[in-house]
């Protein structure tokens, strides 16, 4: 497992080779599945954006996301995870958030990379700023993906129940 | 006791600070330490993590508590 929190911009694709070369062991897994969250130049009817700034909440936002990808590894049969996720000032274009999932087959990988990267839209404590020629604003909520679960609590709850 | 209190995105811009120090007395709740840092209702929207774990405004507080005040995240 994987957990970065920082400011620099980095290349999501030389991340997922050099973890995948460096921790998961050659023909072991089927999928590598990856999500590349970016920043686009509009969102909500706002066009222009020139620049986002992204605040969270340290210490609390690595322990949160290092949560959500241990109920991942228990609740699917996947190899790892990892995410990397920018915080400060952001560019239109910049990726925004990597999350990766390596697993012997498709179905796995791809149901725990959509549980991880909705978790981190909707629990993990980031924040959105963004800004263009009129000013700034907080943006107030993300859209929502209606077919999967987020909360960590129904991991444990289907745990509970089995 | 005394409670470290965090506050994020716009709630840092509307209480004008990054957080506080609180002393409150022995068996306070959340509710109880946002009354003693502000007049206004606490937002309906309001997100609570205590030692960065969420709970909710009726959670019992102990003494050196890390109480974090947020809107809803709007990461990834």
């Amino acid at each position: 497992m994987k957990v970065v929190i920082q400011e620099a911009a980095f290349d999501p694709w030389k991340e997922v080779s050099t973890y995948q070369d460096e921790n998961i062991g050659a023909g072991k897994h089927g999928a590598s599945v990856t999500f590349v969250g970016s920043m686009r130049d509009f969102n909500d009817g706002v066009e222009g954006l020139s620049q986002m700034y992204l605040d969270h909440y340290p210490g609390m936002t690595e322990k949160h996301i290092e949560k959500v990808i241990q109920d991942a590894l228990d609740k699917w049969d996947i190899i790892d995870a990892m995410v990397v996720h920018r915080v400060g000032l952001i560019n239109p274009n910049d990726a925004i958030v990597l999350v990766v999932v390596w697993s012997e087959h498709r179905a796995m990988g791809f149901d725990a990379c959509r549980f991880i990267i909705n978790d981190l839209k909707h629990r993990a404590p980031f924040w959105k700023k963004e800004a263009n020629e009129d000013g700034d604003r907080w943006v107030e909520g993300n859209t929502v993906d209606e077919t999967a679960d987020i909360h960590s609590a129904e991991v444990a709850a289907t745990k509970k129940t089995g | 006791m005394k409670i470290s209190v965090k506050y994020f995105a716009n709630m840092r811009d509307n209480m004008g600070k990054a957080g506080e120090s609180v002393e409150i007395n022995d068996g306070a709740k959340v509710s109880d330490v946002w009354s003693s840092v502000s007049d206004a209702t606490m937002p309906e929207n309001t997100l609570i993590a205590v030692n960065m774990e969420y709970t909710n405004a009726d959670h019992v507080l102990n003494d050196g508590d890390e109480l974090g005040f947020f809107p809803p995240v709007t990461g990834g």
